[in-house]
């Protein structure tokens, strides 16, 4: 039963005088507070923040809760963000107060625990990524990404060489160019074939002595392994440069291939996609990176390091970019990463990556039929299919069939990305869906190509809101709420 | 496996419905010679039970806050959170669910983001928000990119010495490959000299970025800062701890043209350093600057209020290299976490949380400097931090001996500030008790009596 109070803001609920929270009162000498504060500095009133009680409060989150879509409670096939189940038990453990309450200066022989899974989580990567030094201070993938392009550019100082492209394939996550140009470097397009791939000749052209960084996702955003990916990292090297791995999908290789093994020079995972970190609702994330040997010297500072039994923080590293983050790095994240990891051993990783390429397949040989996938008939981790053809005969849109998948409990896939395939539609089904919600789900894409036009121009249907104007969002740049003169 | 469902023949029915003979075939497109052809070296699985002796055991090998009483700051706090923030950041809609592409999808999101945003708003008195960055350290990085491109200025970023030195080691990691020049003012007597922050400033400076109250925990002198940097057509960029805003002037009031700060103490456990949550609130006028997401009020096809992500072409996949800024993941669970601890508060438990924070912290710079050989280093007015200098004592074997002793005493200054080598910077949350303080004072007067004192109690 949906409730219907449910939308009101926190503002709109809020009346003078109520509260959740009462503090203690102080239990040292009250003192008047303009002997501790010049008075110039203190403000003549709180900040107006609204005023609930804590079932109001309650009622109001628990409601909102319940107009999300989440791994738990629905099928998530978003394209490249491997919305896989999230393990309750990493949950736990990460809660655990000998895990969360630790601060980040205490010192590290109240932290031995911590920093012995930290440094076990940095060999971990190292074997999965074939590239033998890491750093776990990153936020996020995109973060890694920057912070890698800036292990770079100091690798390229030290070298006295001044390099000024970052070349990146046009079916990049769009987070490739950015971190580019925050690394101040200048981006540089390179096309893909119609089958998906790097195109060669293309790349061979825009090659030269000033590209310092091949930005590459292998497994690609359209779901294919490039073949070509060795003679690729031959032709970069050959020039002076360096194969930098998007690993936003590495859940396709866990334990088949490694990076390393196939050219890369440095990489970044994301622990909340391919470990599986809960998402969020947009965070947290994190953003380990993997280089080789040559470029270790210049990974942010610390590292953790092993002297016999003991842990330790390694910061003196004279070559080191610096920082990219205060503290560690997303700790809470990189916890559950490590129980993940350690709940599946070598074996179970392999069978993560096989079942998830089997899921994708699978799904894929049930899709064609109804939505052609440009790529052909095989796949891994993920697939892009085209709604093309239903668009020029019926006139019915990827994103009509994304909102109408909603009516029917599914979540929809990444729509629109990559735009190297027209009315593209990215689906991604982890390796954790069972084959009965795989054919639910190709059922009801099936049903809904067939549905009339006018219902899916308007779909969703069944959710609290539909079809939202964002023209008129970006237009008035409403952004917060204000209270009504 | 325990999190995949396919049996043995759900993977052949799969197998031959997409027409191939085994899983091997499956890799067909990965070359041969670029295979891994043994099992990854990493240890064996463990089952849950397993996995929780593990845990647990590396976890009893650390010294959590609870267990060792905790004055460390410095950007991560003990501070007290309220049940209700975790009952409504563990339910499974929100941490299971991702960035809100599909609005109708993802309103709950949505909302909070919407709501997240407005209590920024009100509690710094700035105009707009975004819906989080990673933390307040790379959040101060994102504001000054943010002042290079409003201003148009490559010039130089001015920062100082009492801002926390990691974000400062941030901002240089991330302008290194910029040209723009770094210039960082001192504070000698622990805030930043009005007088060389003057000097400082130039016709090409981007913005003036200060943190306040700073690290030090002392306040700065902002309306004067602000005067100086607004006169140089610089922009003011303000890092503060967002629980100082229970009493201290919001930095909209001061002319602050972009605010960011660290959000952790809003409901977020330590944890080590992060996962955290990055605030960063502007003037209306730089809305079209501000990295990262942003929930914007809307209505949908049948006119119902209702909230979607905005101003998208800022964004990096929309923009690809010329975004405002790379970043994509966020922070969203904690942002939720501010959401509700802020309203859990309210202006009134908000206003008493500041408080209890400054009035102990004062009690305890009194008591930790009054019968000993310890000073204040700094004689400037201070919030919930205080630097306290030890004279002839090596500070990080006191600090030491004060945690065996059962106290997270402090933080030894040296290794950022040589001429603080022996000074520490002690916190005091609302959660530390006046027994607690009491302690700390008798156990560090106790680590620091000279040896012929000592001899002379027991005589």
């Amino acid at each position: 039963m949906r409730n219907t109070r449910a939308t009101q803001l926190l503002f709109e609920l809020s009346r003078p005088g109520r509260r959740s929270a009462r503090l203690p009162a102080a239990d040292v000498p009250a003192v008047p507070l303009e002997t501790l504060v010049p008075r110039a500095a203190l403000a003549t009133a709180p900040p107006p923040l609204p005023e609930l009680t804590e079932p109001e409060l309650v009622r109001h989150f628990t409601n909102l809760s319940t107009q999300n879509m989440s791994v738990d409670t629905h099928f998530y096939p978003l394209g490249s963000c491997t919305m896989k189940y999230n393990p309750k038990r990493n949950e736990r453990l990460a809660s655990l107060s000998g895990m969360v309450d630790l601060h980040p200066y205490q010192s590290e022989s109240t932290l031995q625990g911590l920093l012995e899974l930290l440094h076990d989580l940095q060999e971990i990567l190292a074997e999965i990524s074939g590239l033998p030094a890491v750093s776990l201070q990153p936020a996020a993938g995109a973060h890694g990404e920057l912070t890698a392009l800036l292990v770079a550019a100091a690798h390229f100082r030290q070298l006295g060489q001044t390099r000024t492209k970052v070349l990146a394939p046009d079916s990049a996550h769009g987070t490739n160019p950015a971190s580019a140009a925050m690394a101040g470097f200048d981006t540089v397009t390179v096309k893909s074939t119609p089958a998906g791939y790097v195109d060669m000749d293309d790349l061979a052209a825009k090659l030269d002595g000033e590209t310092a960084v091949f930005m590459i996702t292998n497994p690609n955003t359209l779901g294919m392994f490039d073949r070509h990916i060795a003679d690729i990292a031959r032709r970069v090297h050959d020039v002076g440069g360096l194969i930098y791995l998007d690993g936003a999908n590495m859940n396709a290789i866990l334990g088949i291939t490694r990076p390393g093994d196939f050219g890369a020079d440095m990489m970044h995972f994301n622990p909340h996609k391919t470990f599986s970190g809960p998402h969020g609702g947009g965070g947290p994330g994190a953003g380990p990176i993997a280089v080789s040997e040559t470029l270790a010297p210049y990974l942010p500072v610390p590292i953790v390091t092993r002297d016999g039994d003991r842990f330790r923080l390694d910061f003196d590293r004279p070559h080191s970019i610096g920082r990219v983050r205060a503290f560690f790095g997303n700790v809470g994240v990189l916890v559950r990463a490590y129980c993940y990891i350690r709940t599946h051993g070598p074996e179970g990783l392999r069978r993560v990556a096989e079942n998830a390429i089997l899921n994708a397949n699978y799904l894929l040989s049930k899709v064609k039929h109804i939505f052609p996938v440009p790529q052909g008939d095989r796949c891994m981790h993920e697939f892009v299919a085209s709604a093309q053809k239903l668009k020029s005969d019926r006139g019915v849109s990827a994103m009509d069939i994304a909102k109408r998948l909603l009516d029917y409990g599914f979540h929809a896939p990444t729509v629109y990305f990559p735009s190297t395939v027209r009315e593209s539609m990215m689906i991604e089904p982890t390796e954790t869906e069972s084959k009965e919600t795989l054919d639910a789900f190709a059922q009801t894409l099936f049903r809904i190509s067939e549905e009339p036009p006018d219902l899916l121009h308007e779909a969703p249907h069944t959710t609290s809101i539909s079809r939202p104007d964002e023209v008129r969002a970006a237009r008035q740049s409403l952004v917060a709420w204000r209270a009504a003169k | 496996m325990p999190y995949i469902s396919n049996t043995p023949a759900d993977q052949q029915a799969m197998l031959e419905a997409i027409g191939i003979g085994s899983l091997e075939d499956l890799f067909a497109a990965i070359p041969a010679e670029l295979r891994l052809n043994r099992p990854l070296a990493i240890g064996p699985a463990l089952t849950e039970m397993e996995l929780t002796t593990h845990l647990t055991q590396l976890a009893e090998r650390n010294s959590p806050a609870g267990k060792k009483v905790c004055f460390l700051g410095g950007g991560s706090y003990d501070h007290f959170i309220p049940a209700i923030v975790d009952t409504i950041a563990s339910r499974g809609e929100f941490y299971t669910s991702y960035t809100p592409y599909q609005p109708e999808a993802s309103q709950g999101n949505l909302q909070v983001f919407f709501e997240y945003q407005t209590l920024i708003t009100q509690l710094t008195g700035m105009d707009v928000s975004n819906a989080s960055l990673y933390d307040g350290g790379s959040a101060v990085a994102e504001a000054a990119l943010m002042a290079i491109s409003a201003t148009g200025r490559h010039g130089r970023v001015v920062t100082a010495r009492s801002v926390h030195p990691e974000y400062r080691q941030i901002l240089a990691t991330y302008l290194a490959n910029l040209g723009v020049e770094l210039v960082t003012v001192g504070a000698a007597d622990g805030t930043i000299s009005p007088a060389e922050l003057q000097a400082a400033v130039s016709r090409d400076t981007a913005c003036v970025l200060v943190q306040h109250p700073n690290f030090f925990g002392c306040l700065e002198a902002v309306d004067e800062l602000t005067a100086i940097a607004r006169e140089a057509g610089a922009l003011m960029v303000v890092s503060v701890d967002p629980l100082s805003l229970g009493l201290l002037k919001r930095p909209g009031d001061y002319g602050a043209d972009i605010v960011v700060a660290e959000g952790q103490s809003l409901g977020t456990p330590m944890s080590y350093g992060g996962p955290y949550l990055g605030i960063i609130a502007c003037r209306d006028q730089f809305v079209r600057r501000l990295p990262g997401r942003i929930a914007g009020e809307t209505v949908d096809r049948r006119g119902k209020r209702c909230f979607v992500l905005t101003l998208q072409t800022r964004e990096q996949h929309i923009r690809r290299e010329k975004a405002t800024s790379n970043i994509c993941t966020n922070q969203g669970l904690f942002a939720l976490r501010a959401t509700v601890y802020l309203s859990a508060l309210g202006p009134q438990g908000l206003r008493e949380t500041a408080e209890l924070c400054l009035r102990k912290a004062h009690y305890a710079a009194g008591r930790l400097t009054g019968e000993s050989s310890f000073q204040l280093a700094f004689a400037q007015p201070t919030f919930k931090e205080f630097v306290v200098r030890a004279p002839g004592q090596d500070v990080a074997a006191l600090l030491e001996r004060a945690c065996e002793a059962g106290y997270l005493a402090g933080i030894a200054l040296g290794r950022w500030y040589e001429e603080l080598s022996d000074c520490f910077l002690v916190t005091v949350t609302e959660k530390r008790s006046r027994a607690e303080i009491d302690g700390l004072a008798t156990c560090l007067e106790k680590l620091t009596r000279p040896m012929v004192a000592k001899k002379k109690t027991h005589a």
